[in-house]
């Protein structure tokens, strides 16, 4: 294992700062159960490991209540969100996902962000924040921006981050009301596998309950990087949703995936499973807003 | 590359000059010769080096030494009284068949303390949720969970 030597700045300036002079030797690390891994294995070299959960501002999770605007710092662990009240009964998308990445010892230690940052085609973290609009902000040498996080992965393995640059949080505009999303992660083993298909769903009614004003209809290993459906998320808008209708959407979206045979799993299992699931989380949507309302 | 830290392991103060580039399963093992805690995969798969860090149960391989500063840590050397007397938890796994091999024990009762430590009334699914990551070979995992189930009742029956 290279000998490094590990660095933890308090603001992400420093961070940043530190990365700056030393950026062909730096990497930075969250959690650390996918960098050190792949320091273990020799995949990664660093000379510093600099680690950005000492930087407050990026460990926090809270709901704005002036704008209802949800900020989720990228230092969050998977097991801060996943017993989170606010995040299981306001947002069971995101509980969804995140209580079924890794392994419970995983998740006491790994992040949100590094989760989005390391783009894996599979990203379990990545698929409910694109169902319900999320914005990564970053922090770099040329100071912030902010990017829908679909936007954030251009292939297997890459984000649109440059050298040097943060992911600082992840913020969700204010939710609807009678809204209800869901995801399910479709694998073999409960634990540290990766998903043969993630499907997430998310649907806003209108006041009736029953016609569609919004609909989210995200794939996670159905294309290189997270996609979502939206043929099949047209269907749905405007229309009076029932198990008819989401039959026909997990068609289109099936049609629409870009699955492919891997080691894992089969391209046509992969699209059964699309079909079937976006039914069935379109289903459980269905159930939330109207035991919500 | 060398940092001091000092953190509680199973109540005991340690200050230990580290390498930056330990993890804490290193640490435990090779430097202290605390060898209870295993390493399996050494890539986090497996839980066989689960300890408990301020509460949580992480995996030791992957989880660097220099972090445990500050922190408060549990290792499957700390369940027994000092007079022998084994944990409830250990004491379970040994009476319903959790141990075979024994190489996942101390990760399986540790992974098992965390999840009891926080929620002592943990249904059959919750306990399944918090071992997932936690592999045995031996016992296909049916005595594993008999032995928490039963591991749950002697502990409430200790608090009364």
């Amino acid at each position: 294992m290279k000998h490094f030597k590990y660095i933890s700045p308090t603001t992400v300036e420093e961070a940043i700062a530190f990365y700056g002079q030393h950026s062909e030797t730096s990497k930075f690390m969250a959690g650390g159960t996918d960098v050190i891994v792949k320091v273990k294995e020799g995949w990664l070299e660093p000379d510093y490991l600099i680690s950005l959960n000492k930087i407050e501002e990026m460990g926090e999770l809270y709901k704005n209540d002036a704008t209802k605007e949800l900020s989720i710092g990228a230092t969050v662990t998977h097991a801060t969100l996943e017993k989170s009240l606010m995040i299981q009964t306001e947002y069971p998308i995101i509980y969804d996902a995140v209580s079924n990445v890794g392994s419970l010892q995983v998740r006491n230690v790994g992040t949100i962000g590094g989760n989005l940052i390391n783009a894996v085609p599979s990203a379990d973290g990545a698929i409910p924040l694109i169902a319900l609009d999320g914005m990564a902000l970053l922090h770099g040498p040329d100071g912030e921006r902010s990017v829908e996080v679909k936007h954030l992965f251009i292939a297997p393995y890459q984000t649109i981050l440059k050298p040097g640059e943060i992911l600082k949080k992840i913020t969700i505009p204010p939710q609807d009301p009678h809204t209800g999303s869901a995801y399910i992660k479709f694998g073999r083993r409960a634990a540290m596998e990766l998903p043969l298909i993630g499907i997430g769903v998310l649907l806003t009614t209108a006041d009736d309950l029953e016609t569609c004003t919004k609909a989210r209809i995200c794939l996670g290993v159905a294309a290189p990087t997270p996609m979502r459906a939206l043929e099949a998320e047209k269907l749905l808008v405007g229309k009076k949703i029932n198990e008819e209708i989401l039959v026909e959407a997990g068609k289109i979206a099936a049609g629409e995936s870009q699955v492919r045979d891997s080691i894992r799993g089969k391209a046509w299992h992969r699209k059964e499973m699309v079909r079937v699931h976006v039914r069935r989380m379109g289903l459980q949507c269905l159930d939330i807003i109207r035991n919500n309302s | 590359m060398t940092t001091n830290i000092s953190f509680l392991l199973n109540g005991d103060e340690i200050s230990y000059e580290i390498k930056d580039h330990w993890t804490l399963l290193h640490l435990l093992r090779e430097e202290m010769g605390l060898i209870g805690t295993k390493e399996g995969c050494g890539n986090g798969e497996c839980g066989a080096c689960t300890v408990i860090v301020d509460k949580l149960a992480v995996n030791s391989c992957l989880y660097l030494a220099v972090e445990a500063h500050g922190k408060i840590i549990e290792t499957i050397e700390g369940l027994a009284s000092t007079d022998g007397t084994l944990h409830p938890l250990q004491q379970s796994f040994v009476d319903n068949g959790g141990i075979q091999c024994g190489f996942c024990s101390p990760g399986m009762i540790m992974a098992s303390k965390a999840l009891l430590d926080e929620n002592p009334d943990a249904t059959e699914d919750e306990v399944k949720h918090a071992l997932a990551g936690n592999i045995c070979r031996c016992t296909g995992y049916v005595q594993i969970l008999e032995s928490v189930e039963a591991a749950k009742e002697n502990l409430s029956g200790r608090d009364q």
